[in-house]
């Protein structure tokens, strides 16, 4: 497909496994990236402030996350769109599911047609998750919203379910999209683009038990000593967030719970009115104003809590899940630190005399530094979009308050000259 | 109304004291004193003050100011109290009599009744009602000498003992229905309108975690960290606002309240009427069969059955001389009864009127003021939403700024 420099393209992975050469599909960076002009303009050194030696290729990767561009792109930059939309019933003799249709438009080289449209249920997109995660075990996969529902309690095919869903799979891969690195992986490019994404997940399947190995690369059994420091304040602050979205997350249902019963005595009330304008004559249609007032406030009502419940918690959740998922990466970077020292440790124990360190140790010393890098690239992007999300969703909420109060004001305001109207004037 | 004491003299009720004492039974009390502030209104030209006149009357006194009153004018809508106990509550309001702001809600509704009772053209004018004003000491026994519970009809105070009336006034027995579905309807709102405030309490307190978590979350946060803050802050407003909007709202709660107990007064003068109806009827009935009777002993012949008719003829009539005797009783009594029936009449009349006319003057006030309230209420709500908007648009503010 692409057109950069050969040699690139024909390294190995550098977080692959030494042994295959012939593995599965590798991270092909974009050759927009190797652009001469984004090299010059970046400061080229690793996190820990040595600087990149960019002949050797295992550091490749961290040399493209370095000189990535800007994070926000506008509009003009971007070239690849994705969209999530118009869900679909099935009904199969085995199984009734939702498709929804994935739209993709694209100027990349690596798209055969500058435009798609796909359908994927939610196991597809749960098998591209687990794809990326495999294949970019260094990366911050985002979340998936839950895959099981409890049956009976939610119902799976209600249009408020298959909304929220829709939304959640559609900033699924946005998020992906706007990835500098996972945007171009190739189960993405196939996920949006193949029209039977069935018998390539099968031939996926098929190359793995050939070559009868799994692609994971963590060994796993090693246990780190200590997380250096940098690490630590990233693990303590998920912590915390995730602690503080869990309380959100309660004190939101509780506001929606009580809202609930006050409208629940709001229904009560507003009839009494009327029931007394039917005693009366004189009161008769000022106190029915009152009885309709109230009436319109509770369907105000009824939207605000609604919107809280399909809008807010949705997403309030959806980044506990994310925390989550950056702990569980940040517990591979251990892993793969603490195979690092362990190997180190080894070597060093051997009594003999080596000119230079071994080649295995120096792969596992790249690999840490490829992860560190990486990490915190995801880190400092998840950070920034955190921000904008959160700044969204908390700016949303407060506007479905307010939209809520000017309603009820509205229905308070209209009535106040009925209230007043004397019967002779009329 | 010239006449009316409300525009000669200003009346307030301005203070209340907690105070302890020796009831009846020399056990100690506590209760609460209000001070009963009058003034005569003076020309404005003057531009002088007249002097304050002050005493302290308890609730107990309230209560036998009323009570005379209802039994003195059986014709009137008479003026209610503020209720005894609180009732209609939500959690947050204590239904202890001697919390402060029961007692100073306590306050306002006795200053109320005083202003009610000073501008109606009847009530005003009792010198009793004067006295209460203005005379401390030996008021009580004042009220007392006028014998007015002897006045009292007995039967008024049992509320749902009917009495089989022939001819009521149609407008009293559809005016008591009105009555008692007016106090039905009435007790209904408060008690939703209580649960009502109990749940939006919840709702608004609620917000106020949002203030502490949002503190703890922006201690680690470097961009985000001043506007979730401030936001923070503003949650803590928004949770801290309900008190006083509750509170305000007690006020129309009370004006309703004046209103369900005003029902009761209205229920009393329908219930007064009947009972004089009754009284008339059965003054009629009894009127007829002593004609009857008359009429069966001067002719000897017994039209109805009596156990007299009976006795007699099983054990032998009466002599002459005693039917002479018994023929002159009851012509007396039935001269009595006409007299009586005629008089009865008089007053039944005269009352229908006069409390008709004090009922249309009633639905007047009360079509005026329950609009007001309704005002009053609407305009709260209002108040109500545009903090509410308030509130939440500093917040999208500080959000805005993370």
């Amino acid at each position: 497909p692409g057109s950069g420099p050969k040699s690139l393209r024909e390294m190995p992975h550098p977080l692959a496994t030494s042994s295959s050469e012939e593995m599965g599909p590798a991270l092909t960076p974009s050759p927009d990236l190797l652009l001469p002009r984004s090299i010059a303009d970046k400061d080229l050194s690793l996190p820990n402030g040595t600087p990149v030696d960019t002949s050797s290729p295992a550091s490749s990767s961290s040399l493209l996350n370095r000189l990535q561009l800007d994070d926000d792109l506008d509009g003009e930059t971007r070239d690849l769109f994705v969209t999530v939309d118009d869900p679909k019933k099935h009904v199969c003799t085995m199984e009734t599911y939702i498709t929804y249709r994935v739209t993709t438009k694209t100027t990349r080289a690596e798209f055969d047609l500058p435009e798609y449209s796909v359908r994927r249920r939610y196991q597809d997109f749960d098998w591209l998750r687990n794809k990326l995660e495999e294949s970019q075990p260094t990366h911050l996969i985002p979340p998936l919203p839950e895959k099981f529902v409890v049956k009976g309690v939610v119902d799976r095919f209600s249009e408020e379910f298959v909304e929220t869903r829709r939304k959640a799979l559609d900033k699924f891969l946005k998020r992906i999209t706007d990835h500098p690195v996972l945007s171009f992986n190739e189960h993405f490019n196939v996920f949006l683009t193949a029209k039977d994404l069935n018998a390539y997940k099968k031939q996926g399947m098929a190359l793995l038990s050939k070559m009868g190995e799994s692609v994971k690369y963590v060994t796993g059994g090693y246990k780190l000593r200590s997380r250096p420091l940098e690490f630590a304040a990233i693990g303590e602050y998920l912590d915390t967030f995730s602690l503080k979205l869990g309380t959100i997350d309660r004190i939101a249902q509780r506001i929606i719970k009580e809202q609930l019963e006050y409208l629940v005595e709001l229904r009560e009330y507003g009839p009494v009115y009327s029931t007394w304008g039917g005693l009366e004559v004189e009161l008769s249609e000022p106190l029915e104003g009152v009885s309709a007032c109230i009436g319109n406030c509770c369907t105000a009502l009824e939207e605000l809590s609604e919107d809280m419940t399909e809008d807010f918690l949705p997403v309030l959740r959806e980044y506990i899940l994310y925390s989550e998922s950056m702990k569980n990466v940040l517990k591979k970077r251990d892993q793969v630190q603490a195979e690092y020292e362990a190997k180190l440790e080894a070597v060093a124990l051997k009594k003999e005399d080596r000119p230079k360190v071994p080649t295995d140790v120096e792969k596992c010393q790249d690999r840490v530094e490829c992860f560190n890098a990486d990490l915190k690239a995801d880190m400092e992007r998840w950070q920034n979009n955190k921000r904008q999300d959160f700044r969204q969703l908390l700016m949303g909420m407060a506007d479905k308050n307010i939209q809520y109060y000017e309603k009820c004001l509205t229905a308070w305001e209209s009535i106040i000259p009925l209230l007043q109207d004397k019967p002779e004037t009329k | 109304m010239e006449d009316c004491l409300a525009k000669k003299m200003e009346i307030t009720v301005s203070e209340a004291e907690k105070r302890t004492g020796r009831n009846a039974m020399n056990m100690q009390e506590t209760y609460t004193a209000y001070l009963i502030e009058t003034r005569a209104v003076e020309s404005q030209s003057e531009g002088q003050c007249a002097p304050v006149d002050s005493l302290w009357r308890r609730y107990s006194e309230f209560e036998l100011l009323r009570n005379y009153l209802s039994v003195t004018y059986p014709h009137i809508v008479v003026p209610p109290l503020p209720e005894k106990r609180a009732d209609f509550v939500w959690h947050k309001l204590s239904a202890d009599n001697m919390d402060p702001d029961f007692v100073e809600r306590r306050r306002i509704g006795l200053e109320n009744f005083l202003l009610r009772v000073a501008s109606h053209p009847v009530l005003c004018q009792d010198k009793i009602f004067y006295s209460f004003l203005t005379q401390e000491g030996g008021w009580k026994e004042m009220v007392n000498e006028t014998g007015f519970q002897l006045k009292a009809d007995s039967r008024l105070k049992a509320l749902n003992a009917t009495f089989r009336v022939k001819n009521p006034d149609k407008r009293f027995t559809e005016l008591k229905h009105y009555s008692d579905e007016l106090q039905s309807v009435i007790s209904h709102l408060l008690r939703v309108r209580a649960r009502v405030a109990d749940r939006l309490y919840g709702v608004y307190k609620v917000h106020g975690n949002y203030g502490r978590v949002f503190s703890e979350w922006s201690a680690i946060e470097k961009e985000m960290g001043d506007g979730l803050q401030s936001a923070g802050h503003h949650m803590d407003v928004y949770a801290a606002s309900i008190d006083d909007i509750l509170e305000e709202e007690e006020h129309y709660a009370d004006q309703l309240k004046e209103y369900l107990f005003y029902a009761e007064a209205l229920r009393a003068v329908c219930r007064k009427h009947e009972l004089m109806q009754y009284d008339l009827e059965m003054a009629a009935q009894d009127l007829t069969s002593k004609k009857q009777q008359c009429e069966e002993l001067a002719t000897g012949t017994v039209r109805t059955f009596s156990l007299k008719g009976m006795t007699s003829k099983l054990f032998g009539q009466e002599t002459p001389e005693q039917r002479e005797a018994k023929l002159k009783v009851l012509e007396e009594q039935i001269q009595e009864g006409e007299e009586q029936l005629k008089s009865k009449n008089l007053e039944g009349r005269d009352f229908v009127k006069s409390a008709w006319a004090d009922i249309e003057r009633f639905k007047e006030q009360k079509n005026h003021d329950l609009k007001e309230a309704l005002i009053s209420y609407a305009v709260m709500q209002i108040s109500m939403c545009k903090k509410g908007i308030q509130v939440w648009t500093n917040a999208k503010e500080c959000f805005s700024k993370m």
